[in-house]
C-alpha cells in the first residue's frame, strides 16, 4: 500500500506532458503501475512478456542488453569496440561535477561502457551487423564514441555485405562533447551514404524515445524505418516545443502512430514481432 | 545630444564600456572644434590611438559568452549584406517543389569573384517585419528541402556550392515536426556528404546545432573570428545541465564554441578574420575577407580531381572526433588456472618463479 502512495506522489509533477527524463517505471518491488492503462501489474509478468504490459500492450523502455536478448539468436552477439571510451575532449565541468565523473557513474546502470553496443549477430540464422543504443547511459546521447562505433559497424557491414540494423533510443547529441558530438551526425550520415552507394540494406528501428541529433541523422536514413508502438520520435523534444510556442501540444503528438500518419516511418511493429519482421525484410532486400 | 547618445550606446556591448567613454570624448571634441574653430586634431589622434589599443585588448580577450554576444549583435552583417556586396548578378531560386518556400533559407545562382556559385544561406532578417517573415533565421523543413533541391541543381550543372550559416537553430514547432524536420536535416547531411561538386561552408554568425549542420557539410568549413558554432545554445545547455537558464555564461565557456576552439578541435579548417571591434563595425571589410576566402578556396578545390575531392571529404567527416575516443586498457579476465596459481602464491606454499631480466 505504501508503495502505491509513493507512486501516486511521484506521478504528480508540474509538467503534465511526457518527459525525456528516465521515468521511474521500474521501481524495486513486485508490482508496478503501467503508464499505459494505469493498472497495477505483476512485475514478473511484464518481464516475461518482453517488458510489454500484458494488459494494454504498453512498451516499457528497456536497456541495450534486454534489446539484444529479445532480438538476436541466443548467444550469437559478438561485440566490437566494447572498450572504447571517451577522452573528454572539452574537459567539460558543470556545477560541482565533471563529464568524466558522470560517464563513470553512468556505467553502473548501463549495459556497457558507452551509450551504444555494436557487433555482429544473427537473427533467425541471418547474419547482420547490429548497433543498439542504450538509453540508460547518459540518456543514450551520441558522443564521439557512439559515432565511431556506429561508423565502424557500418563499414564492417559494407565489407562483409551484411544488412545493418540500428536500434535507436536517445535524447540526441551529447552536450558534454560540444561540437564534436554534433559532428557525429555528419560522420554517421556520410558513412551511411557510402553504405547506400554500395547497395547495403539499412533497417532503422526507433524506440522510445528517439529525438534530437540522432533522429536528425542516422535514425531517419533507414531504407526501412520501423518504430515500436507509442515511441516518442521527433527533432525537438515536446518540452522544448512547448516552451518555445507556448501552445498545448495535440494528443499523441510525436508518437510513432503520429509519424506513421505523416509518412515518416514505414511500419509500427510490436516488440514480440520484431525478430520475424526483420528476418522477412532481410529475405526480401538482403544480398543473401 | 542625449538622444543621439542613447542611440549610439545601443550598439555597444556591455563589455565595451571603455570604448563608449572614448567615443563620447571624441564626439565632444569634434563638436567643440567645429563650433569654436579650435584645432583639436592632436588630441583626437591620441584618443583614436587609445581607442584602437582598447579595442585590440578587449577583442583579444573575449570570453566565450562575449563572443556569443558579438555573434548575435543586431548590426552584424547578415546574409542580405553578403549577397548585395559580394555576389554579382544574384538570381534567387525559390521553393522546395513539395510544400512551400521558406524565407529563412535563401538559395540562388551568382558570381563570387569570377566563379559561378550556388549560394545557400540562412537569413535572420534586419527589421521586425523581415525577422518575422524569415522566422528569426529558424528554418522549417521546407527550407532544408529547398536547399537540397537547389544543391542538386548545382550538382547537375557542375556549379560549386557556397553555404553561409547563420541560425539560432532549426525551428521547433508543431508544423515543423509534422513535416519532418529531423528527416529533412538527416537527408541533407547524407546527400551533402556525396554531392559531386565542391562545397564550402562558412559560419557568419550563429551556428546553432542541427539547424546549422543541415547546410553545413562540405569540403571546407570556415568560421568568422567572432562567430560561434555549438551543439546546443548556451541557454539551453545551462537549463539542462545547470538546471538554470541564467548560467548561460558558464555553459558557453564549457561548450568551447568559439572559432579558436573549433580550430583546435580540428572542426574548422579556417578562421576568417574580422575587422577591429567585430564584423558589425566594418561590414565591407568583413564581406571582403569572406569573399577572398571563398575565391581562394574555390580555386584550390576546383583543381582537385573529383575522386580525390570526394575521398578527402569522406575522410574528413569520418575522422571527426576520432581523437576524442580511446581504447580503455583492461586486463583480460583471469582464467581458472591463473586464479588458482594466485591463491597458492598468496598462501605462500610455493615461491614465485624467479625471472631475471637482463638490462
Amino acid at each position: 500500500m505504501s508503495t502505491m502512495k509513493k507512486m501516486a506522489k511521484q506521478s504528480k509533477s508540474q509538467w503534465d506532458g511526457y518527459s525525456l527524463k528516465p521515468r521511474k517505471e521500474m521501481p524495486e518491488g513486485l508490482w508496478l503501475k503501467c503508464p499505459g492503462c494505469a493498472k497495477t501489474i505483476f512485475q514478473k509478468a511484464v518481464a516475461e512478456n518482453m517488458h510489454v504490459c500484458p494488459e494494454c500492450g504498453h512498451h516499457f523502455r528497456i536497456g541495450a542488453k534486454e534489446r539484444i536478448q529479445y532480438l538476436v539468436d541466443e548467444g550469437s552477439f559478438e561485440q566490437i569496440l566494447s572498450e572504447l571510451v571517451t577522452s573528454d575532449p572539452l574537459d567539460f565541468k558543470f556545477r560541482d561535477t565533471s563529464y568524466k565523473e558522470r560517464a563513470k557513474s553512468a556505467e553502473k546502470g548501463a549495459a556497457g561502457k558507452e551509450a551504444m553496443l555494436a557487433g555482429k549477430a544473427f537473427i533467425k540464422g541471418r547474419g547482420i551487423m547490429l548497433a543498439v543504443m542504450d538509453f540508460n547511459y547518459l540518456g543514450g546521447s551520441m558522443g564521439a564514441v557512439v559515432g565511431e562505433k556506429l561508423s565502424t559497424t557500418i563499414e564492417k557491414a559494407m565489407e562483409d555485405s551484411l544488412p545493418l540494423v540500428v536500434i535507436s533510443s536517445s535524447g540526441g547529441a551529447r552536450m558534454h562533447e560540444g561540437v564534436l558530438s554534433l559532428g557525429q551526425m555528419a560522420k554517421t550520415s556520410a558513412a551511411l551514404a557510402k553504405f547506400d552507394d554500395n547497395g547495403g540494406l539499412f533497417i532503422s528501428i526507433l524506440t522510445d524515445p528517439t529525438t534530437g541529433g540522432v533522429t536528425a541523422s542516422f535514425a531517419m536514413l533507414g531504407d526501412v524505418i520501423i518504430a515500436e508502438p507509442g515511441a516518442l520520435i521527433g527533432f525537438a523534444g515536446p518540452r522544448t516545443i512547448y516552451e518555445t510556442i507556448k501552445v498545448e501540444l495535440p494528443e499523441g503528438f510525436q508518437r510513432a502512430e503520429f509519424l506513421l500518419e505523416h509518412g515518416f516511418i514505414d511500419m509500427i511493429v510490436k516488440r514480440k514481432d520484431l525478430r520475424s519482421e526483420i528476418a522477412r525484410l532481410i529475405d526480401y532486400c538482403g544480398k543473401h | 545630444m542625449a538622444e543621439t547618445q542613447t542611440k549610439e550606446t545601443k550598439d555597444y556591448l556591455a563589455f565595451e564600456e571603455a570604448i563608449v567613454d572614448i567615443d563620447r570624448q571624441i564626439a565632444e571634441l569634434k563638436k567643440l572644434s567645429s563650433a569654436k574653430g579650435i584645432d583639436y586634431s592632436a588630441e583626437l589622434r591620441k584618443l583614436q590611438r587609445e581607442q584602437v589599443s582598447r579595442f585590440k585588448h578587449i577583442y583579444a580577450n573575449l570570453t566565450a559568452w562575449q563572443t556569443v554576444q558579438v555573434a548575435r549583435h543586431p548590426k552584424r552583417p547578415l546574409l542580405s549584406d553578403y549577397i548585395s556586396l559580394m555576389v554579382k548578378d544574384f538570381r534567387q531560386l525559390h521553393g522546395d517543389r513539395t510544400f512551400g518556400d521558406d524565407a529563412a533559407i535563401v538559395c540562388g545562382l551568382g558570381h563570387i569573384g569570377r566563379e559561378k556559385v550556388m549560394l545557400v544561406g540562412q537569413n535572420k532578417g534586419r527589421d521586425t517585419k523581415e525577422k518575422i517573415k524569415c522566422n528569426f533565421g529558424c528554418p522549417n523543413p521546407e527550407g532544408y528541402r529547398k536547399a537540397l533541391a537547389k544543391m542538386k541543381l548545382a550538382e547537375k550543372f557542375n556549379i560549386p556550392i557556397v553555404t553561409l550559416i547563420d541560425t539560432p537553430g532549426a525551428y521547433p514547432g508543431i508544423g515543423a515536426e509534422e513535416r519532418g524536420q529531423a528527416q529533412a536535416i538527416a537527408v541533407n547531411l547524407m546527400e551533402m556528404s556525396r554531392l559531386q561538386v565542391p562545397i564550402i561552408c562558412i559560419v557568419i554568425g550563429e551556428g546553432g546545432s542541427g539547424g546549422a549542420l543541415g547546410i553545413g557539410v562540405g569540403d571546407k568549413f570556415a568560421i568568422l573570428e567572432y562567430a560561434y558554432y555549438s551543439v546546443i545554445s548556451p541557454e539551453g545547455c545551462a537549463a539542462i545541465l545547470w538546471r538554470d537558464g541564467s548560467q548561460a555564461e558558464q555553459a558557453a565557456e564549457a561548450l568551447k564554441l568559439t572559432s579558436k576552439e573549433l580550430a583546435r578541435l580540428g572542426l574548422a579548417d579556417a578562421i576568417i578574420a574580422e575587422p577591429l571591434g567585430g564584423a558589425h563595425r566594418n561590414i565591407h571589410d568583413t564581406v571582403y575577407n569572406v569573399e577572398q576566402y571563398i575565391v581562394k578556396t574555390l580555386r584550390e578545390l576546383k583543381r582537385t580531381k573529383l575522386e580525390n575531392l570526394l575521398e578527402n571529404r569522406y575522410k574528413k567527416l569520418r575522422n571527426i572526433g576520432s581523437a576524442a575516443t580511446k581504447l580503455q586498457k583492461t586486463r583480460a579476465p583471469k582464467t581458472e588456472v591463473e586464479k588458482a596459481a594466485e591463491k597458492f602464491l598468496k598462501a605462500g606454499k610455493i615461491k614465485p618463479p624467479q625471472v631475471t631480466v637482463k638490462v
